[in-house]
């Protein structure tokens, strides 16, 4: 341990630059894929466009992206906006299929009741579809978060500062504690925002804890149909 | 748009291809090591990974382990396990065989999950009236795995393994890094001679590897798919009616019960 002890504080300062890189994708994940996502349960021929485009985006390998990425949108290879942009990519590209889901799940008869209260169709999705689909929606945030953190660290080869700088650091010097550390420190972000987006689904979406059967078999069928891909 | 003309260019300058040339050139032999890694991976991942699934698959016994431990790796940073391993190898062997070991043991780890999910997943999509008829017709085991369950599921057990292989790709891109081959050299080489042509080339053939890879994969899926079951290729509105017609379906489930469609 002691060679986190006398890099306590670049340790910090790496995960908390870790931790900033990684919120930004996966909020943007969810505030672009949810309108696409809802899209996409309009019909089979949106849903095929949809779904087809961002999986194929998800195709492309991360390193790939983060150098392809500067000569499209313009940004420097070593930007930081450069990695997000490209995180949030993949994020997109998760949370769209399982905000798809998520919206295709909602029974067709409870949207034909809200729409014969009177309800308009603004109301009904903010009322009645996003509430519903919140269980399979958080399932997905779920899975993109912790691939999202995963993912930040391949940023350390583009030049940005992260955990990923103590995997190569600790190579070069043969100090296999400071690899170690950079791994542990990634599960252990990883896990905080897992608890996090738990707590805030116990928070949000107090129902779904009732149904506790249902919810579990929703949240399964997201992790497993979102693991067709590999950005890695 | 410039940059990628010089980046093709840089790709079809036969210069590129000669073979002999110096270190991530010719093209044709990293592309030929990057293939050859990733189907070694894959394979030795499919060994494991597709018995265990259909095991659990047929069975419906360990699926909430397999599900904690595809949440656990995803949360592996790829390149941290790539070190680590290349490290904790490298105290016992030499430098390229523990970077070669090191590399392929973390592919092979990370191809099996969803290798693992899609093979389990697969087998419980089957309809469970399916399997209990083959039961009731006096199959075996065995032959209700091999004969009903796989090919009605292959579509999902190859959508698994197409998972694998390009998250393999990808990270094989990565492995470069670690002193290995792989198109990747040609990037980190790039990166290294602040060459945009080389670093964007590069990068293009990884892309365009994975694209053609999924391409294969997506039309195998396709035609592996049984005729007239068509559940296994799963669009919203299908798992929609089939969750829809949920109950009526645990009339005749003796053996797996509870396990939901």
């Amino acid at each position: 341990m002691n060679w986190l002890f006398s890099n306590f504080d670049m340790v910090v300062e790496l995960t908390l630059n870790h931790v900033r890189l990684s919120i930004i994708p996966i909020i943007a994940g969810f505030v672009i894929a949810v309108p696409l996502g809802r899209l996409a349960a309009t019909g089979r021929a949106a849903r095929g466009v949809i779904i087809t485009s961002t999986s194929l985006l998800y195709t492309i390998p991360s390193l790939p992206l983060f150098v392809i990425l500067p000569a499209i949108i313009g940004t420097k290879v070593l930007s930081d906006t450069n990695l997000i942009v490209a995180l949030s990519i993949y994020a997109v590209a998760i949370m769209v299929r399982a905000a798809a889901d998520a919206f295709s799940s909602v029974s067709v008869d409870v949207k034909q009741a809200s729409l014969a209260m009177g309800y308009s169709k603004w109301q009904q999705f903010w009322r009645v579809e996003f509430p519903l689909a919140g269980p399979v929606l958080l399932a997905g945030m779920r899975v993109v978060s912790v691939s999202t953190i995963a993912l930040v660290s391949v940023g350390v080869l583009i030049g940005s500062e992260n955990l990923g700088y103590l995997f190569f650091n600790g190579k070069q010097r043969g100090l296999l504690e400071e690899v170690v550390t950079g791994i542990v420190a990634s599960l252990l972000i990883a896990l905080v925002f897992d608890l996090v987006l738990v707590l805030l689904g116990r928070i949000l979406l107090p129902w779904s804890r009732k149904d506790r059967t249902r919810r579990s078999a929703d949240s399964e069928t997201v992790s497993l149909t979102v693991t067709t891909g590999g950005a890695a | 748009m410039n940059l990628f003309v010089n980046a093709f260019l840089w790709i079809f300058d036969p210069a590129n291809w000669t073979p002999g040339s110096q270190s991530p050139l010719p093209i044709q032999d990293r592309l030929g090591e990057h293939l050859l890694y990733t189907f070694i991976a894959v394979l030795i991942a499919a060994a494991i990974a597709l018995p265990l699934g259909f095991y659990i698959g047929h069975t419906g016994k360990g699926r909430q382990f397999v599900i904690s431990f595809t949440g656990a790796m995803r949360a592996l940073p790829t390149i941290g396990v790539l070190v680590f391993l290349t490290m904790v190898l490298g105290y016992s062997l030499v430098g390229t065989t523990a970077n070669f070991l090191g590399t392929m043991i973390a592919l092979v780890l990370l191809a099996i999950p969803s290798i693992l999910a899609g093979a389990y997943s697969g087998l419980e999509s089957v309809d469970r009236q399916t399997i209990d008829a083959s039961r009731a017709s006096g199959m075996t085991e065995m032959q209700i795995l091999t004969r009903v369950e796989i090919p009605l599921s292959l579509p999902l057990i190859i959508g698994g393994l197409r998972a694998g292989v390009l998250q393999v790709i990808a990270t094989v891109t990565i492995a470069s890094y670690v002193g290995l081959g792989g198109l990747g050299r040609i990037i980190s080489s790039g990166i290294g001679l602040n060459d945009y042509d080389e670093i964007l080339g590069g990068a293009i053939l990884v892309t365009i590897l994975a694209l053609l890879v999924d391409g294969v994969f997506a039309l195998i899926q396709r035609l592996t798919a049984t005729p007239g079951v068509g559940g296994a290729v799963e669009t919203g509105r299908t798992r929609l009616r089939r969750r829809a017609s949920g109950p009526l379906a645990t009339v005749g489930t003796p053996i797996h019960e509870g396990n939901g469609p």
